[in-house]
């Protein structure tokens, strides 16, 4: 049996490749699938700028983007990733594919945190003669800032679990340290390790999350 | 002579839904002089809203022409009207304020879309916080004030811009008697004071006769009767319903021809 110390370096190591993949994936979930989520909403029904053909494209792409399991994606994209970092392993090979994964989420989670927004308050804002621009900055997004953020944080959470599935093909970071230790060599130990060292993160985002939705929350 | 504030020509509005179209306003003539207040009458779905939001194109009309002032709104091309529709305040019965910023905020919000520089707008604001009496509660948000303090916030909002119509979208229906009436009094003296035009929407005859100087009752997106709230002689059925209605319920009020709800 071998004590913490022994493995507390690979540990460090997985720990650091979990936050790099599922960090990269949050970073661009929130560049992409931000924007992604508000064409969603305004070119969907009822929206400011409807268009029937452009939000049919895009909750076209996103639904056919979803409605992968992951698993099928991780290998569908192995092309992409090698294209995109040179390699199919490793924690920034995984970034890529749970980026894909994640930008469709965030974005319909982003539309549907919009849509929460009463139409009354957008109705008061067009009345007083606002333009489209100056309803998405200053009534769309800080209305729905609550939402948005649970929504972030939801997504931050799934995606450390889905970093663990893609530790199944070899993407470094805990999941993959578990699956090496704890299902190949029966290494009991280093699992749990790694498994209370998701749940700490993701305990962490949560609270974190948890706590910044309430601060701005005004309602 | 003079150009009445606003005037409707022939003003429809139809909504082509799933279930087919549904003609929310029937083609409607209407022309309202400056300082009046003009109060559309009706049970729910009977169009006063698509009526009133034809004044200031929050809803397109699918016929007709609107004007404001003079100028032709249904003419206008995005910007132009944007613009216009600063001469115009609205508010609401949900009060619609923005949840996330504090009663000054909501004040300067009708100002910073108008691109007005923050010192300015903060001293405007403040001047019609202190106009609808609420000094006090410049930093509140909404969800710390009472639906009659929300409301006057929303009157602040509305008055900022100096607007020379006010659109009211049954304004006091989420407040109590009480605080009713004394929103209305207050809408009432700025109507004396500044000789500010106001379409008033209402269900309730009580706040019809007390603010309007006429009331057009409207039933099926059509406006089937004008009653004149100083001398009142309706000869609908649905007039003399809210006329007696006005008087209080008793058991002789007459349900006209079975509507409601
Ligand atoms: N966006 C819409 N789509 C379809 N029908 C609508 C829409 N808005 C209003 N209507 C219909 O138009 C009619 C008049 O509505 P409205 O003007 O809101 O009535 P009121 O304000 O008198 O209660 C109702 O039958 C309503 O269902
Ligand atoms: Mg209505």
């Amino acid at each position: 049996m071998q004590t913490l110390l022994d493995f507390w370096p690979d540990l460090e190591k997985a720990t650091l490749e979990t936050l790099l993949m599922v960090g990269v994936t949050m970073v661009l979930a929130l560049l992409i699938g931000t924007p992604v989520g508000l064409l969603l909403y305004l070119t969907g029904p009822g929206g400011l700028r409807r268009s029937r053909l452009m939000h049919g494209l895009v909750a076209y792409a996103v639904n056919v983007l979803r409605s992968f399991p992951f698993i099928i994606l991780l290998v569908v994209l192995i092309p992409l990733t090698r294209l995109l970092v040179g390699t199919s392993i490793g924690p920034k090979a995984a970034a890529v594919s749970l980026s894909v994964a994640a930008i469709p989420f965030f974005a319909r989670l982003v539309e549907q945190s919009l849509r929460d927004v009463p139409k009354g308050v957008i109705d008061a804002a067009l009345a007083f003669g606002a333009s489209t621009r100056q309803i998405l900055w200053q009534v769309l997004i800080p209305e729905a800032m609550p939402a948005l953020l649970s929504s972030l944080t939801v997504t931050a959470v799934s995606f450390i679990a889905y970093s663990a599935v893609a530790g199944a093909i070899g993407a470094g970071g805990l999941g993959d340290l578990a699956i090496r230790y704890g299902y190949y060599r029966f290494e009991t130990g280093v699992m749990v390790w790694c498994v209370l060292l998701m749940f700490v993160l993701v305990q962490a985002v949560q609270v974190a999350g948890g706590w910044l939705a309430r601060r701005v929350d005004k309602r | 002579m003079t150009e009445p504030a606003i005037r409707l020509d022939g003003v429809a509005k139809r909504y082509e839904t799933a279930h087919g179209a549904v003609d929310a306003l029937l083609p409607t003539n209407l022309s309202i002089a400056r300082g009046e207040i003009v109060g559309l009458l009706g049970f729910s779905g009977a169009g006063k809203s698509t009526l009133l939001r034809m004044i200031n194109l929050l809803e397109r009309p699918t016929a007709g022409r609107v004007f404001v002032a003079g100028s032709e709104f249904t003419a206008l091309a995005e910007p132009e009207l944007r613009h216009a529709r600063r001469r115009i305040g609205m508010i609401f019965q949900q009060f619609n304020l923005l949840s996330h910023a504090t009663a000054r905020e909501n004040v300067e919000f009708a100002l910073r879309i108008a691109g007005t520089s923050r010192t300015e707008r903060r001293d405007r604001a403040r001047v019609a916080l202190g106009v609808v009496g609420l000094s006090d509660k410049e930093n509140a948000y909404p969800a710390q004030l009472s639906g009659g303090q929300r409301q006057r916030v929303a009157i602040a909002r509305a008055l900022v811009n100096e607007p020379d119509v006010l659109l009211s979208d049954e304004a006091t229906s989420a407040l109590d008697p009480h605080t009713s009436l004394s929103i209305l009094r207050f809408l009432k003296q700025l109507n004396q004071e500044r000789g500010m035009t106001m379409v008033v929407v209402t269900h309730d005859i009580k706040v019809a006769s007390y603010i309007c100087g006429r009331a057009l009752v409207m039933e099926k997106g059509r406006v089937i009767e004008t009653l004149d709230m100083t001398a009142p002689a309706p000869i609908s059925p649905l007039g003399r319903f809210f006329m007696e209605t006005a008087k209080g319920w008793t058991d002789a009020t007459e349900l006209p021809h079975g509507e409601g709800g």
